[in-house]
């Protein structure tokens, strides 16, 4: 029984996947409409873009995905958290390392 | 005696039964930390994706070849899929099993329909020159899309299945943790599919 309700909890109803799915058309529609408008400097733009992917992945993973903090959930969530340190850590550490590197051989 | 045997009994039946539920949790918690695996494949693929977009070899940019409006529609097409899909799972765990079906064929075509235009893009820059044979950039962008592509395939070759096994055996408490593997699998890859648009298409073409 409590098994039941507690699965009943992780998997969202008609409202919760609404709201990630307009939460998701607003959080693509502006950067596309940035993009393609070309109204705004290339740097707001891409700072912009990238701010609302991160948003928009969090909004995923609440609505669609169900990451939670719940005694059920929250062994699933603690485990992402370490994959994106990881992702963090082997995208960001890469580019720093390869950009810093371009740039010495630039030099000389 | 024999009463005793029954509790005994009993007390089995219940703890299989428990166990049954509990495996259930296992194997889509097991299935999420294959996802997670699945992360780091994409985030090394990123990886090289961002440090080799600038190398073209004289050829084309990103600016040169990017379709934002063809981007944008096959974006659409996965975004509406994902919550086609979130509806078949209410649907499933309604213990609808015409609803879980229909929802599921919606979420089947609009994937195939992601599929296709991706095959008709790439089908497009290789006839055109562009194969990923012609510069790092395009090595990157090919095996970093075309990895996405290939999950997405999986994914409906998987959603097919299920809706044969959901037709012929009904919504079972096993296929039930089937279709919340799928949903984990498919949710997954739109939210990969958020970081191609972003990193490749819109920082590509800005």
């Amino acid at each position: 029984m409590s098994d039941h309700s507690s699965e009943a909890g992780s998997h969202g109803s008609v409202k919760s996947y609404l709201t990630g799915f307009i939460l998701s058309v607003i959080l693509t529609g502006i950067p596309f409409w940035m993009v393609m408008s070309g109204t705004f400097e290339k740097l707001t733009t891409i700072v912009v873009i990238v701010i609302l992917a991160v948003v928009q992945i969090f909004v995923h993973l609440k609505y669609f995905l169900h990451l939670n903090f719940s005694e059920q959930g929250k062994l699933d969530t603690y485990s992402f958290l370490f994959a994106a340190l990881i992702i963090v850590m082997v995208v960001g550490l890469s580019i720093w390392i390869i950009y810093a590197s371009n740039a010495m051989m630039m030099h000389n | 005696m024999s009463t005793t045997h029954m509790n005994t009994h009993d007390a089995h039946d219940a703890g299989a039964h428990e166990e049954h539920h509990d495996t259930g949790g296992n194997t889509v918690f097991g299935f999420w930390i294959y996802l997670m695996t699945d992360c780091l494949l994409f985030a090394s693929i990123f990886a090289t994706y961002a440090v080799l977009f600038m190398n073209t070899a004289g050829g084309v940019s990103g600016k040169d070849i990017f379709e934002l409006d063809f981007v944008l529609v096959e974006t659409a097409a996965l975004l509406v899929s994902s919550i086609t899909y979130g509806f078949a799972m209410i649907c499933a765990h309604n213990n609808n099993r015409k609803g879980t079906l229909s929802w599921l064929l919606v979420t089947f075509v609009l994937g195939a329909i992601f599929i296709a235009m991706e095959i008709y893009e790439f089908h497009h820059l290789i006839v055109n020159g562009h194969g990923p044979d012609s510069s790092a950039f395009l090595s990157a962008f090919f095996t970093l899309v075309g990895t996405h592509g290939l999950h997405v395939t999986a994914g409906l070759i998987w959603m097919l299945i299920m809706m044969i096994e959901v037709a012929r055996t009904g919504l079972t408490g096993r296929s039930i943790t089937r279709l919340s593997c799928l949903s984990l699998f498919w949710h997954f890859l739109d939210v990969v599919w958020i970081c191609v648009f972003t990193v490749v298409y819109l920082m590509g073409a800005v």
